[in-house]
């Protein structure tokens, strides 16, 4: 049977994790759908059919569609699952959203957040902050899951695009209602899609003091992130936000300043390739996950770091 | 209105894990064990929105074996006035929790439901969506403000990028964010008073309902340490393995 890969996307625009995902249910089965679901997201279905592995692009083209509310992407979802053996979606916020609701209405368990396929029904998940792997079986005939796409390397572009059909809406529920977004704006990469992320913890002081990261973040090219203790602290918002309750990373190179390593941070960033920690705490935990670790001052050491790039 | 909060009891979030010598499961015998901290959210709102004067009454839910009737009275200490244990020494998984959960709204019958986003033990983040789902309500997850307005509440939620503002009819599930609210400490004289708070003791079969577990762990394990890194002298120093070592900018 096949296997349906529900795509995030801005409806001009996939979002990064796509190419993951299809990367993952590779390692299940060949014959992989997209379902692009939108309001004037033809762009968005292009692109999907540009990714090695996708055979079929679907597309649920619709006014009510135009934002991915949890109750119609489920409807929507739930109605298809039933031509298919695996249903997966990124772990993102978009689909740790909606895809429980898909299990609860298939009546199936979901896998949450695999990080690795082990076969076509048993799957590797990070459980308590990623301190443990479990190795996970599902018995139910259809498998519901989000995948951790830094688990995943994404999956090339196909030499030439998919077909691409049309699949028909189902009505809006009514049960809720869009009414907008505030949206960070930022010139720099996303943290989840960036090859370089600069962080910083309580250590920086104050949400001021985040502009000794932005300067740095800017010759690095890099995204900013941040601890849960510096949001907490009113810092900078929560979608800085990198570790178990935020954002799951693992950039190539992964700066942490003023971040002492709680676990629950650690859990968000430690499969990055290289970490740098800079921390006047000569004891801070993050040194034990550090390629490079330098004690000193940040308000010293950031400045001259950036100078010297 | 009343506000159902379901509250999980787990292993204290400070706690350092670990698997069993025969990578069975996670040890939580003579661990130390806490409310999770996004219920403590979860309750917490409930209780404002009571100081509020939108809310009547919380009843706190918990599932699991008799120790969460400690996690229940921390509930009740915070501001719940009424709370139920089904009590199973069984594994409970999202699934089950979300059919347990919908036996309760139908004798509850609860204007709201109010949910931490996650736990902090299994990370699954599904319940609160399959109660919204089995119950056909409307979901919020990863709230950080909640405003009830008549027939309707005005949410505030979490998102990739920033935040995203819906209105969900009522009654809905949603789940708590870190940002929703700031947990009170419970005091001595309100832990007090929490003993006499009624407490209701239920096994999932008077629910008539089926909590057998979906997903079989097959082992758990610790993941791959990272490699001992290295202390560099000064930021020329951190430079230069960047650079020619590392080979990373």
């Amino acid at each position: 049977m096949a296997i349906l890969v529900i795509a995030e996307h801005d409806n001009k625009q996939l979002k990064p994790g796509f190419a993951n995902t299809v990367a993952a249910a590779a390692k299940l089965a060949d014959d992989i759908h997209a379902l692009v679901v939108g309001s004037q997201c033809a762009d968005a279905a292009t692109a999907a059919a540009k990714i090695a592995g996708v055979k079929k692009v679907l597309v649920a083209d619709a006014p009510h569609y135009a934002v991915p509310l949890a109750e119609n992407m489920a409807a929507l979802v739930t109605s298809m699952a039933k031509n298919y053996s695996h249903v997966l979606a990124p772990a993102t916020g978009f689909g740790k959203n909606f895809m429980p609701r898909v299990a609860a209405l298939l009546n199936v368990a979901q896998i949450s957040d695999i990080s690795d396929v082990v076969s076509a029904d048993t799957f590797v998940r990070p459980i308590y902050a990623g301190n443990v792997l479990a190795t996970v079986q599902s018995s139910d005939p259809i498998k519901v899951i989000t995948v951790r796409i830094t688990g995943f390397d994404a999956a090339p572009d196909a030499p030439s695009p998919a077909l691409i059909e049309n699949v028909a809406p189902v009505a809006d529920s009514g049960l809720s209602e869009f009414k907008g977004h505030e949206l960070t704006k930022s010139t720099r990469p996303e943290l989840t899609a960036a090859r370089v992320i600069v962080s910083g913890g309580r250590g920086m002081g104050n949400g001021e003091n985040f502009k000794l990261l932005e300067a740095l973040a800017d010759k690095l090219g890099a995204a900013v992130g941040a601890s849960r203790a510096a949001v907490d602290s009113g810092f900078v918002p929560n979608d800085y936000q990198v570790g178990q309750t935020g954002k799951i990373v693992a950039p190539e190179l992964y700066v942490a300043v003023g971040i002492s390593g709680a676990i629950q941070h650690l859990a968000g960033m430690k499969d990055s390739k290289v970490i740098v920690a800079i921390n006047k705490d000569a004891e801070a935990p993050i040194f034990q996950v550090a390629n490079y670790w330098l004690v000193e001052d940040l308000f010293k050491a950031v400045p001259e770091l950036t100078a010297q790039l | 209105m009343k506000v159902l909060v379901a509250i999980k009891r787990v292993v204290d979030p400070n706690i350092k894990v670990r698997v069993k010598t025969d990578g069975s499961a996670v040890e939580t015998a003579n661990v130390k064990m806490a409310m999770n901290p996004f219920c403590e959210i979860a309750v917490e709102q409930a209780i404002r929105m009571k100081e509020a004067g939108s809310v009547t009454e919380i009843v706190v839910v918990s599932i699991g074996v008799m120790q969460c009737q400690e996690t229940l009275r921390t509930a009740l200490a915070m501001g719940a006035d009424r709370a139920i244990l089904v009590e199973t020494t069984a594994e409970i998984q999202p699934l089950a929790v979300a059919t347990v959960l919908q036996a309760i709204v139908g004798k509850e019958r609860p204007g709201l439901v109010i949910m931490g986003k996650q736990a902090i033990d299994d990370d699954c983040n599904q319940s609160g969506q399959m109660l919204a789902a089995l119950l056909g309500w409307p979901q919020a997850t990863f709230i950080s403000k909640i405003t009830l307005a008549g027939d309707h509440a005005d949410i505030t939620r979490e998102v990739d990028g920033g935040l995203e503002n819906i209105s969900v009819k009522l009654p809905a599930v949603v789940t708590a964010d870190l940002r929703l609210n700031e947990p009170r400490y419970v005091t001595l004289p309100n832990i007090m008073k929490a003993k006499k708070k009624p407490l209701e003791i239920i096994k999932p079969d008077a629910l008539g309902v089926d909590v057998t577990p979906r997903l079989k762990t097959v082992k758990v394990a610790e993941p791959p340490k990272r490699g001992a890194g290295v202390k560099v002298a000064d930021v020329a120093d951190l430079v230069n393995k960047l650079k020619n070592e590392a080979k990373v900018i």
